[in-house]
């Protein structure tokens, strides 16, 4: 391992979306990543392109929005240090549904999708733990868009 | 609201000894009124009359627009400023468009301090977390208020604020001096973004997991709608925060304020007096009742 992948390795194993990860795996991963940086105001990826990444932010901001003809983009989400970013690369037809655009400085982890398919079909268990680890974070989505379909903040109050 | 006259809203409180009888209103004139948001207005009011005693944190008092009604509405003030009483509201009904309406010079009634604090005494040497949604920010406002002003007692200080869209956000002028403490974390999250906006979208409950504090030694401070305190109750708890110290201030339709007219009763509770801030242990079984 060289020191490059040796210093990502570290780097993967104290993201919050990894935690816990066997080495074994996470060692595996970083022959798959590489370290990126972005200014704010970088568009990441697009709707309709192929999702052959994903992004482990370590810092900065990151919307994913979805462009709307004859408005601004409607921004969805934010997503930021310690998030995952994208999960399109994990299921066919492999393109993203929706866009990433940075609105701060960010870093994150970039990872290499095709790869990371193969050491899923691979090892089960590799991607046993990953697609768990994909899930939670789906499920934490959308329990977040139903939060927000409920109109948290105003709920009809009562009229006094 | 229709003016009321200092002598006209004396001749309306009547004679009672409003300095002792928790059910007769003292006299207070609006000196002050601020819009925050469209239907939501802060007033800062003095006393004509004997004022209330001093608030703590997270009390409440009964505001009565002459003529109209009475409502709850929590303290959003500085609870060391004795002289001057400030309130946050939301223009929803009848009682509390009156009381939105009310200008410098209006006369209100005032009963209270009534109900549990914050308790912030019980928590030195803890983080304090904040965490606030839409009008909920109010009656945070004066625990955060008092926290900065006794900042050494506490370790880290983290607000966590969560709105439907960037025009309703409160306490602007606050929030930029917060925001610019170095020992204050702010994060604030709207549902829906609007051009301009640079900061995060999403519901409160999406800050919590990487939110800056020690779940250990944290105590939590939750104010919003119903809904919004379940689940970011459950949040906390995920997070690793012990329900005996994550605290929650619930509201419901509270009438006398003094525990006598049963309109608040929540099972086995008056949320009047007993509440509006309650330990999540104590509250979680009664949340989770439907018929409450």
């Amino acid at each position: 391992m060289t020191d490059e992948v040796a210093g990502i390795a570290t780097r993967l194993a104290k993201h919050p979306f990894l935690a816990g990860m066997p080495d074994v795996h996470v060692q595996a991963l970083a022959g798959l990543a590489r370290l990126q940086r972005w200014p704010a105001d970088t568009r990441l990826f697009s709707e309709h392109r192929t999702a052959d990444r994903f992004f482990l932010l370590e810092e900065g901001l990151v919307y994913i929005e979805m462009p709307i003809p004859g408005q601004e983009d409607m921004v969805l989400e934010t997503v930021r240090g310690g998030d995952v970013l994208g999960w399109s690369w994990l299921f066919p037809p492999y393109v993203w549904h929706f866009s990433a655009l940075t609105v701060a400085p960010t870093e994150a982890i970039v990872l290499a999708a095709a790869g990371v398919r193969e050491r899923c079909e691979a090892s089960p268990e590799f991607g046993y733990d990953l697609i768990r680890r994909v899930a939670g974070v789906a499920i934490q989505r959308l329990h977040a868009v139903r939060l927000r379909l409920m109109n948290l903040y105003d709920p009809t109050p009562p009229r006094r | 609201m229709t003016a009321v006259t200092e002598s006209a809203a004396a001749d309306l409180v009547g004679s009672a000894d409003s300095g002792t009888d928790p059910m007769v209103p003292h006299r207070y004139r609006v000196v002050r009124r601020r819009l925050e948001t469209r239907d939501t207005v802060t007033q800062l009011l003095e006393p004509l009359d004997e004022p209330i005693p001093a608030f703590a944190p997270g009390q409440f008092a009964m505001l009565y627009a002459f003529g109209v009604g009475e409502v709850p509405i929590s303290m959003s003030g500085d609870p060391s400023r004795v002289e001057l009483l400030q309130h946050t509201l939301r223009n929803v009904g009848a009682v509390t468009g009156a009381l939105c309406a009310a200008r410098p010079g209006a006369v209100i009634g005032v009963r209270g301090p009534f109900g549990t604090s914050w308790d912030l005494n019980s928590a030195y040497g803890h983080d304090l977390v904040f965490i606030a949604g839409g009008i909920g920010l109010a009656p945070l406002r004066s625990a955060l208020l008092q926290a900065l002003s006794q900042r050494e007692r506490y370790r880290r200080l983290v607000l966590l604020l969560g709105v439907r869209n960037p025009d309703e956000l409160m306490f602007r002028k606050d929030l930029r001096s917060w925001k610019g403490l170095f020992d204050v974390d702010v994060e604030i999250t709207v549902d829906r973004g609007a051009p301009g906006w640079r900061g995060q979208v999403g519901v409160v409950t999406t800050l919590l997991p990487q939110a800056p504090f020690d779940p250990d030694n944290a105590v939590a401070f939750v104010c919003g709608p119903e809904v919004m305190l379940r689940f970011t109750a459950l949040g906390l708890s995920q997070r690793g925060v012990p329900a005996q110290r994550i605290r929650l201030s619930t509201e419901r339709n509270m009438k006398c304020g003094v525990g006598l007219c049963g309109h608040c009763q929540l099972g086995p509770v008056l949320v009047c007096r007993d509440g509006p801030v309650f330990s999540y242990d104590r509250l979680a079984p009664l949340l989770h009742v439907r018929e409450l």
